[in-house]
């Protein structure tokens, strides 16, 4: 199908203002009489607040007010509190907000604040906990149990917390790659006959692996602002939405819906931390409302990583069959996951990734989520699904290897198609088209060849090759769409989504332009503040934008059209199979002088009214939506449409790499000095979009592979890692200077544009390729990400490796 | 840089002021900067983008602190507030600079430059910030206006640079979205429009 906008480059609206710094976020918004809070966060892991004296604090000239937990709304072990009090679980976790007329006396309100806690024991890793006689990270349990155990009446719980351990015999098991034998789980599913699977297996391959948490780094904290006028809350904050924050942000303060602006017009850096209600939010807009004055609550570095929501690290053990003919027959996973003191976790979707790139005939999940007093936990670029593509790349490559198979034929013989069934309920997908992306890589890094080339130690510096695969679930629907018609002949285009700076808030609004048949030039994407009227749209996340948001547009500018054919029948006699448009005019077919603009068309859907021009609209369409539409009601000529296109099963976001790593074995040093990303995302929506997320999400497997990682102080827990340099993502000098990437460009049946996402896949099979081609440079897989200088030292000179093994959130 | 105000001596001042720091792990250099209302102020004479600006500053107080506060210049960014992500990125008399690590009563003498003042006399963007639309190079483009500045210090140095030594001049900058290949995109198309 050829497009007129799809799969060709523009210019984003966004772009000039971040090149000239008049995009603003949210410290760079400051109204008249704003003033600033601060936070008093716990300096220690565990414990109780016994009491508070804020009296001193109180008296000082400037300082406007306080909020403890008492002042919100009552949360329960194991959500995160916007304030701890009677569950303090990490450091650096907020117990007390003060606000004050400049940020220096809110910051020195804070010293003057005396808190009396009671101490607790306290875990940093997963491991310890979960061994006989090991520390809680809670008073009454150490795990996390999920939904469906909650409804065994035999487990310990409360509020989802319970109290599982094992004997210290299996998990030293566990320690040294082999299966714990009669232990309690959380969760977990299965599919196929594992047994049988193994039975017909020409090789089997079991290991433990470990995966360590890791902090998003957004660049912009998540600082917030608010004030209220004539009873509604003005908020800006960085987050991953418009529209999906507005119903929980009103929730969180107790206020309806409609009296929430959410403005957002850039969001410095997301990456799955911003796309909920962040707790702090609730601080900022408590207290506007209680001092009746603009609040800022700016978030240091420092916070950021205290509170911010950081990656779940992972400890694991699998065990793979392989058949004969390279076909994955049995994969039997287990995963401990640390989940910070929220538990939030991402053990199923860790295995969801392997039932789709390796197709396995039969599978197991047993998942534990085990509960730290570390960073409070969420959804981190691809979670899941990347960290345990960094884990099992080595471990398949070992399968290849034994069956003298070429490592990237054997991803190839696994590789999902279109009719490939997945995850634990072996389920369809939308499309798959892997061995296409597989093939094109191949070509593309001169595979074959390079791969059979011998490997030769230069002096003190080897080389390996790595190849990677990436998943994520990319795409949902059910969302809404909105566009205008304006008298002026102006096409706008409503759009609720973030903008995180991927420019599918933008790419996606192409698709109404394209079923307009109209210029680019005659659009205007209308986002960045509720206020505007935005349709109900998904979070800027999981990589869905694309294959949801091109969706909703489709439908609503497809409404829009239908609008126009029945306007001009209206006016020209017949009916709307007789009419076209074309040129922003919609016109007669057989007569086609008989025609009108879109503007005028929009003149006489004002004066028609009804659903024309948005006083009536569908019934299923959401609430956020129906207020959006009673916003702009009797200004144009108003397309809306819900999202009800047919959509069969997963919309797969799929990547392959490929990676040259060049080790230095005398320092550990590391170097990616070669690397082709080739992404499986349907039809192309935007070039130059597309290159920015398939090389911005190998930047970040870059530095999931090599260094980035939380780690704590055992001794106090301590966390290490509170700035950009101490969990280092990588720099412009740690990627190669050049990254040529590219798409198969197969469209998806199930999108009319046929996008589906590919933001998170990317990072995925970066890391992958990158752990698979150090342990080809090595001969010796650590099953460990981050893979570290030391740790490439102590290997080369048959040392000892400093932590023990699968030991978390540690050096 | 001069001796006495080495930002090595104001860190540490900054931790033997704020020794109860309020989370007990680390120090809050934000403190540093924002007891200004404690110490007195004093007039100062500022050369940024090619005007005279008359701002009070106190003696504690950051350049980044007084051209995004005081001055309103909010395109520079403060990210880190350490001098580790590049954010902040000023020029200095032409040299990329990072505003964090200033300490405004040494700007006396100097030519300050923010992404602000980079627009031609009429109006038009820099080749930097053209080359850098030509190319996406932003993603989220909170670090863009650090990057830009960086990228603009090279090319007047270096008209005509190599990519490997474009690469060197942005090596100061962060990015956590990873735009770091449509960054040196950016520059080497910034670099063909001014020959």
């Amino acid at each position: 199908m050829t497009f007129m906008h799809i799969g060709k480059d523009f210019l984003p609206p966004d772009v000039e203002g971040k090149v000239t710094g008049d995009a603003k976020y949210v410290e760079d918004f400051a109204p008249e009489g704003m003033v600033y809070a601060r936070l008093l966060t716990s300096p220690m892991p565990s414990g109780r607040v016994v009491s508070i004296d804020a009296a001193e604090a109180l008296r000082m000239d400037g300082v406007l007010g306080i909020l403890t937990a008492d002042d919100l709304p009552p949360s329960s072990a194991p959500d995160d509190p916007v304030l701890a009090s009677d569950d303090v679980t990490y450091i650096g976790q907020p117990i007390v907000a003060i606000a004050a007329i400049s940020d220096a006396i809110a910051e020195n309100a804070i010293d003057r604040i005396n808190i009396e806690f009671e101490r607790q024991g306290f875990v940093t890793d997963p491991l310890e906990s979960l061994t006989e006689g090991g520390p809680n990270a809670y008073r009454d349990g150490n795990v996390l149990m999920q939904s469906n155990s909650l409804e065994d009446e035999n487990a310990t719980i409360r509020g989802g917390i319970a109290s599982i351990k094992w004997p210290a015999s299996e998990i030293e098991k566990l320690r040294n790659g082999l299966e714990p034998q009669g232990v309690d789980f959380a969760d977990g599913w299965t599919y196929g006959d594992l047994a049988a699977g193994f039975a017909e297996s020409e090789v089997i391959v079991e290991e433990s692996f470990v995966t360590a948490g890791t902090p998003h780094h957004c660049m912009e904290p998540r600082s917030s602002m608010a004030y209220w006028q004539n009873g509604k809350c003005y908020f800006y904050a960085s987050t991953q939405s418009q529209s999906a924050v507005v119903e929980p942000l009103a929730a969180l303060l107790g206020i309806e819906a409609e009296n929430v602006c959410m403005i957002n017009e850039n969001t410095g850096g997301g990456f799955g931390s911003k796309g909920r209600v962040y707790p702090t939010m609730a601080i900022t807009g408590k207290f506007s409302q209680l001092l009746n004055r603009p609040v800022q609550l700016r978030i240091t570095r420092e916070e950021e990583y205290y509170l911010g929501v950081g990656r779940p690290g992972m400890q694991g053990w699998v065990k793979t069959g392989v058949r004969a003919d390279g076909t994955v027959a049995a994969v039997d996973v287990i995963i401990i996951s640390d989940g910070g003191p929220t538990g939030r976790n991402s053990a199923s979707s860790s295995a969801q990734h392997i039932s789709v790139v390796y197709t396995p005939s039969a599978m197991r999940l047993r998942n534990i989520p085990v509960f730290t007093n570390t960073a409070p936990r969420g959804a981190q670029r691809g979670p899941g699904q990347n960290e345990m593509s960094a884990a099992i790349a080595p471990i398949m490559d070992k399968a290849a290897r034994q069956l003298d198979m070429d490592r990237a034929q054997f991803r190839r013989v696994n590789a999902p198609h279109s009719e490939s069934p997945v995850y634990e309920h072996q389920g369809p997908v939308t499309s798959a088209f892997m061995a296409e992306a597989i093939d094109m890589a191949t070509d593309m890094f001169n595979w074959t060849e390079r791969e059979a080339a011998p490997r030769t130690r230069d002096g003190n510096k080897v080389r390996g090759l790595g190849v990677g695969l990436g998943y994520h679930a990319a795409g949902g629907n059910g969302y809404d769409g909105l566009v205008r018609i304006t008298p002026d002949g102006r096409i706008h285009l409503h759009n609720g989504v973030g903008n995180l700076g991927t420019y599918s808030y933008a790419g996606t609004a192409r698709a109404a332009a394209e079923v307009l048949k109209c210029r680019w030039e005659s659009c205007e994407i209308v986002r960045g503040s509720t206020d505007l009227h935005l349709p109900h749209a998904s979070t800027q996340g999981g990589s869905n934008t694309i294959f949801t948001h091109t969706r909703t547009n489709w439908v609503a500018a497809e409404d829009a059209v239908v609008k126009l054919k029945e306007i001009a029948a209206a006016e020209f006699g017949g009916n709307v199979d007789e009419y076209d448009i074309a040129d922003e005019r919609v016109f007669k077919i057989a007569d086609p002088e008989q025609s009108m603009s879109y503007g005028e068309a929009a003149s006489k859907a004002i004066d028609a009214g009804g659903r024309f021009s948005g006083e009536e609209y569908p019934d299923d369409i959401h609430p956020i939506t129906q207020r959006a539409v009673q916003g702009i009601a009797g200004t144009g000529l108003v397309g809306v449409a819900k999202d009800n296109l047919e959509k069969r099963g997963i919309a797969p976001g799929l990547m392959i790499s490929m990676a040259e790593v060049e080790i230095d074995l005398d320092t550990g040093k590391y170097a990616v000095t070669d690397y082709v990303g080739i992404a499986d995302c349907g039809t192309i929506i935007h070039p130059q979009g597309l290159s920015q997320q398939i090389n911005g999400g190998a930047v970040w497997g870059f530095g999931m592979a090599a260094s980035e990682r939380h780690v704590y102080d055992p001794q106090n827990a301590l966390p290490a890692n509170i700035g950009f340099y101490q969990a280092k993502l990588p720099t412009i000098l740690d990627v190669p200077i050049e990254m040529p990437n590219g798409a198969v460009d197969i469209p998806d049946p199930y999108n009319p544009a046929g996008g589906r996402g590919v933001g998170e896949p990317s990072q995925g099979s970066a890391v992958a390729a990158v752990t698979s081609a150090i342990a080809d440079a090595l001969g010796h897989s650590f099953n460990r990400v981050p893979v570290t200088p030391d740790m490439i030292v102590n290997f080369a000179s048959e040392e000892e490796q400093e932590a023990k093994l699968l030991a978390l959130n540690t050096f | 840089m001069n001796q006495k105000l080495s930002r090595r001596r104001f860190i540490k001042g900054v931790i033997y002021s704020s020794a109860a720091a309020t989370s007990g792990a680390g120090y809050y250099l934000a403190t540093a900067q924002t007891n200004s209302n404690a110490v007195v102020e004093r007039l100062l004479s500022l050369n940024v983008n090619g005007q005279t600006r008359l701002v009070d500053v106190a003696p504690t107080e950051t350049l980044a602190f007084t051209l995004r506060n005081k001055l309103g210049l909010t395109g520079l960014k403060v990210a880190c507030n350490r001098g580790e992500c590049g954010a902040c990125t000023v020029l200095l008399d032409d040299v990329a600079n990072y505003a964090c690590s200033l300490l405004t009563h040494t700007m006396k003498d100097r030519t300050i430059t923010t992404v602000e003042g980079l627009r031609t006399a009429s109006g038009q963007l820099s080749a930097v910030q053209q080359g850098f639309v030509e190319e996406l190079s932003p993603q989220c483009g909170f670090c863009t206006p650090g990057q830009v500045m960086s990228a603009t210090a090279l090319l007047i140095a270096n008209p005509n640079p190599s990519r490997e030594q474009a690469r060197q001049a942005l090596a100061g900058n962060l990015c956590r979205c990873g735009a770091y290949d449509h960054y040196l995109n950016g520059v080497m198309r910034a670099a063909e429009l001014l020959s």
